[in-house]
């Protein structure tokens, strides 16, 4: 298990300096917190309209929350060539595209995990006990969105004007991530459970296990040199 | 190293082709084919339609090659086949879009739908156009090479995936016209409307290869120019 070990040490690097700077978790959850009360600004709700919006709402605050993470996903390791070092260290590459899925995913949770109750009680919704549930179906969204988006910000990282350019890489990507998810939230709101929407949740599923996959085999291929 | 005459003749003859079927087709399917039963005139956008979404499939599927032998042998040929396949994708999703669009505005009423295939269309030119971008805005060409091929893989491996979504969120688009399950192709198309439908494929298919090596040229002089100028700064 030489690659969970090595992982796990580097998300625990990632997590050290995240705890001692505190600057994606603090800007992400305030940027999620901002949008909320953009969005009930710019829409005029009706009670009953804003249970239909809101697993789109959600879903676009947490997109754009996470896009500014992954922003700021490789900058550790910009500054005073960390990357080179890092590279140079005798470990396994995937360990590397593993460990910065995993902090990134790691921030968008707990950034979720405040935003989402925040909703319910900003946009008075009932319905407090399908939020366990509407969580899990967030979880593999979410699993989606950091695999692409740490290969993706791997990617543009040489980049010039690359904060522009990997939403604009990205986003068409994960169209299938954002069509299931808000399907199957919507499903989960209006009948309690998921129902009809399992076929959603399969594709939500595989297309998790395929680019984690992918990563981790052409990952070493992306960072090189 | 120059360029081979015979090389050159050899394009050469490609594109005269590509252009004597391009004619042909275009004769055969505007002129002589007649008009659809239930869609009239309209109908015949689909010749050429139906071959250049045809030829950016078959050139995304090229990105693709290019980018996974990239990925492995590091050639600078699999790159540029990647890219020219990339640049001429690109046009040819644009022109399928603006195709259907004009098709659409008589048949449907509108110049645009929510339908599921025209979706992914529209998500493939966006991916795509994205790839070009990549490419544009790192300057390290080796990078640039390697960023732009793991784009390739993944957008391509991406298309089932894409295309299963948007299907389950919804369908207008007509159902395949030629290509269905249940019958061979040949039985729901009338032998008129066939023939110039393949011949079209047929010059669209030369047409993309036509572009293709001339595209590829292109890249590998500009390789050339490359290799010169670090010559003279050594």
């Amino acid at each position: 298990m030489d690659l969970l070990n090595q992982t796990l040490l580097l998300l625990w690097k990632d997590l050290l300096l995240e705890l001692r700077r505190r600057e994606s978790l603090l800007t992400m959850f305030f940027f999620g917190t901002l949008l909320l009360f953009v969005f009930h600004f710019s829409f005029d709700f009706a009670p009953d309209k804003v249970a239909e919006m809101a697993p789109a709402l959600l879903w676009l605050a947490f997109l754009f929350t996470g896009t500014l993470g992954l922003t700021q996903l490789f900058q550790v390791e910009r500054e005073n060539h960390c990357l080179d070092a890092l590279l140079l260290s005798p470990l396994d590459r995937g360990a590397l595209f593993l460990a910065k899925t995993f902090f990134n995913l790691l921030l968008m949770l707990l950034v979720e995990l405040v935003v989402m109750p925040l909703f319910w009680i900003l946009f008075n919704l009932q319905g407090w006990n399908l939020l366990p549930q509407l969580f899990l179906v967030t979880l593999l969204g979410t699993v989606g969105f950091c695999v692409l988006g740490t290969m993706m910000s791997a990617v543009t990282l040489r980049a010039r004007a690359r904060e522009l350019l990997l939403p604009l890489v990205l986003f068409p990507l994960m169209i299938p991530v954002i069509l299931a998810t808000i399907r199957c939230m919507e499903t989960i709101m209006r009948a309690g459970d998921l129902g009809d929407a399992w076929s959603w949740l399969r594709l939500l599923l595989g297309f998790d296990v395929i680019f984690v996959t992918v990563g981790i085999l052409i990952f070493d291929r992306v960072i090189e040199d | 190293m120059p360029v081979t005459q015979p090389l050159r003749r050899r394009r050469g003859i490609l594109g005269a082709l590509a252009l004597i079927a391009i004619a042909v087709g275009l004769y055969w399917g505007l002129i002589v084919a007649p008009p659809d039963a239930y869609q009239g005139e309209v109908q015949r956008i689909m010749y050429l339609h139906l071959p250049s979404i045809l030829a950016a499939y078959l050139s995304y599927f090229l990105v693709f090659i290019g980018s996974c032998m990239y990925l492995w042998k590091r050639e600078r040929r699999d790159d540029i086949l990647a890219h020219s396949a990339a640049e001429i994708g690109v046009l040819f999703t644009a022109l399928t879009i603006i195709e259907g669009s004009i098709w659409g505005r008589p048949t449907w009423g509108v110049w645009w739908a929510w339908d599921a295939r025209l979706t992914l269309t529209a998500i493939l030119l966006l991916i795509y156009t994205g790839y070009l971008m990549l490419r544009s805005l790192i300057d390290d060409e080796n990078r640039a090479s390697s960023a732009a091929a793991v784009l390739g893989i993944i957008g391509f491996l991406d298309i089932p995936l894409i295309h299963m979504s948007v299907y389950w969120w919804r369908t207008l688009h007509q159902p395949p016209s030629i290509l269905q399950p249940n019958k061979a192709p040949w039985e729901n198309i009338a032998w008129p409307l066939l023939i110039p439908l393949l011949i079209n494929i047929v010059a669209f298919l030369l047409l993309l290869f036509y572009l293709l090596s001339l595209r590829y040229r292109l890249g590998e002089m500009r390789d050339e120019i490359r290799m010169h100028r670090l010559e003279h700064s050594l």
